[in-house]
């Protein structure tokens, strides 16, 4: 769902930030985000993901660069005016007002007569079946319940664009996992647009449409996530979302679409060159722990294999998850399902592994 | 499913109901608590819950009255205040005078009684100079007729049990022993060179110190049975002499002559009674006394008093002693709100003595605007305060209490000088041009000052709390009433505002009931239209000593802080308040 920039309902173009006028927290952001899309920022803490939602919001200012909005700079309008909905990660529920109250309080101050506004809570409320609670305080209200109504708080009012700063943070994962389900369900319902913060990697794979890894002020990948997990464009996104075994190389070998990579120890294995464009530059090869093959005879003939060596069983019950000795290292993953004939290793056992040179990327060292 | 749905108490492991087990293990700690606290609980009961008790006893304590005059007091029960008492109200009054007269207890009745009815005071304080006098016709009537009645030994013969006469003399005995050392010690010290002037010094102050211990064991004064039976006035006036004499002049009844007024009391017990059957000590003088009245001439107590002073002839003032015969009154209380307690039941005051009211409502209507300057000063600053980063809020905080590393007087003096007509204020109006130089503008001595420097003063107290609260507001609540739509103005008055509420509830109580009881400032700034109720407690405690009227006062202060606490507690609800 990639917008051209002439569609694009949210831009940034080359925004910078800084608070204190030495570090840029966020430098040369570009982002562009299609109407309807549910867009995830994802980042480890301090990489700037709330400072770009609060540019966005109005509270605070781009050093640098454009943001705009349906296609007008946002710069001029200020943030009541911006009509966006916004659902913060303490939930920032008024606790002097009830339920009811808080709801009223947006439709009440764009002079929305009452019985509209009584319709529409209601109905904000059934959307997140909280109907039964308009009249307890927030202080109340548990707080996946608390969550729930500042989620219908932020829709009530209709906006086109709803901005959430890691708003399941705070609650359990079962709770967490229900609550992802009902925001990517209303969003898509309600066809809003969402700006969507967490630093909870499964939480943005399977919430968004498409996922922007932050690092460092910078967005590392923007991508799909099933693209985004598989084709991890440096080694930061390779490590930062799931699981991930590295291996330490120096290309020996290149085509347009396959390589050899010299491990440190001597072994050589193959890898799709993905940062890599010259014999002799070094690498980090990285491949998913459940594509590396236990079984020769579903490589591809002639492919390299590897020796390793069983250091621990782990069972898991869905799957096995296997550490072995590779090359050197000590923390080579691999998981295999948990299928009737699927063999389980011990301890102490030589296996030789290999793998589909396009599940090997060869990124970044 | 849970012990608790089970009938019957809910059981710990060892079979005691958990209930029990629960207090006792609880009673450990709560004794560890109490053993905390005890020092400062200790403390505040004494030095401050026992003194306000005693204030709101005093506001109501009257006993002065009966304790000065008991027998009068118990004479006036049945007096009708249409017609002076009667001559036993007026002998009674005798007795009693006399003795309040020795111990110097007349004048202090006298100013308590002035509170009341004006001139009781110089009344009381003329009648102790010639109370004395009362009774002295008979006194020469009995001597004439037989000096024996004129000897000390007669009348404690006559008056005193036996053993209380040798207990007595064994006394006197021990004391002329210890006397005559002490005497001599003290003549060495005189005597003495200068090398051994401290050892005899010593030696003398070792001697008195016995003699007056000697002093205080002096068996107290008794009357015999057989005297009270038969002379019950003339025992009784007799064993107010005796025992006057041994506390305040600390002599022994034994050498002294008795007052005038127990020879009226012998008179008007001999009129009155038989005492033929008498045969204890001294019969023969009492029978012959007994037998000779009849033809002795004298005034009556009433006219006495009247000789003494007219004022006695005034029903005005008996009534005033009945009125507040009582050992409680409510008077005190009554003059606080403008009301007096007359004979024919409660009364305004007079317009012109009307001035407690006012003071009140001026009291409160001042704290009343002086908290509200505050909250206005007050609200803005916090607010600031409190959205500054800590190290720049915390530096501007100590600049908010800056003022209390000053003295209190000296601020209040420094505002003196910013405010009089030729300080620092007005000339810079004039100068200005603002204000002519005529008319200077009179911003102190007046209730203008008043406000000005104690909003001053008690701002720290507004801006506390509300900075304290105001900081426990996160931003995060206003942004999100900014991205609900709400303008800034909106998202203040109808998101923070209302969190704020609590910090200047706590503000205001603290502002308000501060200054509701605020004394030095009014007094230095406020001129006569400035002051408060405080100051004028503080002059009944300190000049015109009427403590009892100070009291009332003070007490009113109280429940009127505690009704307002209350009122503020049901319109805004306490737990409303927070300080942080
Ligand atoms: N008001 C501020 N003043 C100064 N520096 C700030 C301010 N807010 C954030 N920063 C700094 O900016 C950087 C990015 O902060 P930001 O809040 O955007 O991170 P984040 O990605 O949201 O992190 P997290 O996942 O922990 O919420 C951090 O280094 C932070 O210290
Ligand atoms: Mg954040």
């Amino acid at each position: 769902m990639t917008s051209d920039e002439s569609q694009a309902f949210v831009a940034f173009d080359r925004v910078q930030k800084s608070y204190d006028g030495e570090v840029l927290v966020v430098k040369d952001l570009n982002l562009h985000i299609g109407r309807g899309e549910f867009l995830t920022m994802l980042g480890p803490s301090g990489s700037g993901k709330t400072t770009c939602l609060m540019m966005l919001a109005g509270f605070e200012t781009a050093t640098h660069g454009d943001i705009t909005l349906d296609g007008k700079p946002i710069n001029n309008i200020p943030p009541h005016k911006r009509g966006i909905g916004m659902v913060f990660q303490n939930y920032a529920l008024f606790p002097h007002m009830t339920v009811g109250e808080n709801l009223s309080f947006p439709l009440e101050v764009r002079g929305i007569g009452k019985s509209l506004r009584e319709e529409k809570i209601i109905r904000a409320l059934d959307m997140v079946q909280m109907g039964d609670f308009i009249n307890r305080r927030p202080a109340q209200l548990s707080g996946g319940q608390q969550q729930r109504i500042a989620l219908s708080r932020a829709l009530v009012f209709e906006p086109e664009l709803v901005l959430m700063d890691e708003p399941l943070g705070a609650l359990d994962k079962q709770l967490r996992e229900t609550l992802q389900f009902e925001i990517t369900n209303l969003a898509h319902q309600l066809g809003i647009t969402t700006v969507y913060v967490t630093h909870d990697q499964t939480e943005a794979l399977t919430m968004s449409d498409r996922v922007a890894v932050f690092d460092d002020g910078r967005i590392q990948q923007l991508a799909a996530p099933d693209k985004l997990y598989e084709e991890p464009e440096n080694s930061f996104v390779a490590q930062f979302i799931g699981e991930n075994n590295t291996l330490q190389g120096t290309v020996s070998k290149i085509d347009a679409d396959m390589c050899e990579v010299t491990l440190d120890d001597g072994s050589i294995i193959d890898a799709l060159p993905v940062n890599v464009t010259t014999v002799g530059e070094k690498t980090q090869v990285s491949i998913r722990p459940e594509r590396v093959e236990m079984d020769p005879s579903r490589l591809t003939p002639g492919a390299h294999t590897l020796k390793a060596e069983v250091l621990e069983f782990v069972y898991m019950g869905d799957i096995y998850r296997t550490r072995l000795r590779v090359a050197g290292r000590e923390d080579f993953i691999i998981k295999t399902r948990n299928a009737p004939d699927q063999r389980r290793l011990t301890p102490g056992e030589s296996i030789e592994i290999g793998w589909r040179p396009t599940d090997c990327r060869a990124l970044d060292a | 499913m849970s012990d608790a749905t089970q009938s019957g108490p809910v059981l710990a492991a060892d079979g005691t109901p958990l209930k029990r087990s629960l207090a006792r293990a609880l009673r450990a700690q709560k004794m560890r608590a109490l053993m905390l606290i005890a020092p400062l609980l200790i403390f505040i009961l004494v030095a401050f819950i026992a003194p306000i008790v005693d204030m709101l006893f005093r506001s109501v304590e009257n006993q002065i009255v009966s304790e000065t005059l008991p027998r009068t007091v118990v004479g006036l029960q049945d007096w009708d205040p249409t017609d002076l008492p009667s001559d036993d109200v007026f002998a009674a009054l005798a007795y009693d005078f006399i003795e309040a007269t020795e111990r110097r207890r007349h004048t202090r009745l006298g100013s308590r009684l002035n509170y009341e009815t004006t001139g009781i005071s110089s009344l009381f304080r003329q009648s102790g100079r010639s109370v004395d006098e009362i009774g002295e016709e008979y006194t020469a009537q009995f001597v004439e007729l037989n000096a024996a009645w004129e000897t000390p030994a007669t009348w404690v013969a006559l008056m005193a049990p036996a053993d209380w006469i040798t207990a007595e003399a064994a006394w006197a005995e021990r004391f002329a022993v210890v006397a005559d050392a002490a005497r001599i010690a003290t003549q060495a010290v005189a005597e003495a060179d200068e090398a051994s002037v401290g050892q005899a010094a010593a030696a003398a102050a070792v001697a008195r110190a016995e003699a007056s211990r000697v002093e205080l064991e002096q068996p107290v004064f008794r009357l015999s049975v057989a005297a009270q039976e038969v002379l019950p006035e003339t025992s009784d006036a007799y064993r107010s002499f005796a025992r006057t004499i041994q506390q305040v002049d600390e002599e022994t009844p034994t050498a002294e002559v008795p007052w005038n007024t127990v020879y009226l009391a012998l008179y008007r017990d001999l009129s009155a009674l038989d005492v033929s059957g008498y045969n204890g000590p001294m019969a023969d003088l009492l029978i012959e006394a007994d037998a000779a009245v009849e033809t002795f001439e004298g005034l009556t107590p009433r006219e006495a008093w009247g000789e003494v002073n007219d004022g006695w002839l005034d029903l005005d003032n008996w009534a005033t002693i009945e009125a507040f015969s009582d050992p409680f009154t409510a008077g005190y209380f009554l003059s606080a709100v403008d009301l007096q307690l007359t004979p024919d039941g409660i009364e305004a005051q007079p317009e012109e003595q009307r001035i407690y009211i006012l003071l009140f409502k001026r009291t409160i209507i001042m704290s009343m605007a002086i908290t509200l300057m505050c909250v206005f000063l007050g609200y803005p600053i916090a607010y600031l305060l409190s959205n500054l980063p800590s190290r720049t809020s915390n530096l501007l905080l100590i600049l908010v209490l800056l003022p209390f590393w000053t003295s209190l007087l000296v601020r209040t003096s420094a505002w003196k000088v910013l405010l009089q007509q030729q300080g620092v204020i007005n000339d810079l109006l004039v100068w200005v041009g603002l204000v002519a130089d005529g008319s200077r503008l009179a911003l102190i001595n007046n209730q203008v000052g008043t406000i000005i420097a104690m909003t001053h003063i008690l701002l720290p107290f507004m801006i506390l709390p509300l900075f304290s609260v105001m900081k426990t507001i996160p931003p995060t609540y206003v942004r999100a009433a900014k991205s609900l739509g709400a303008t800034n103005f909106t998202a203040f008055r109808r998101v923070y505002f209302p969190q704020s509420v609590p910090g200047i509830g706590a503000g205001c109580i603290l502002v308000f009931i501060l200054s509701i009881g605020y004394y030095i400032t009014p007094e230095l700034v406020g001129g006569r239209t400035g002051t408060f109720i405080s100051n004028r407690i503080a002059y009944h405690i300190s000049s015109s000593l009427n403590w009892g009227l100070a009291a009332a006062l003070g007490t009113i202060l109280l429940v009127l802080v505690l009704a307002l606490y209350w009122a503020y507690d049901r319109i805004v609800g306490i737990d409303n308040v927070k300080l942080g």
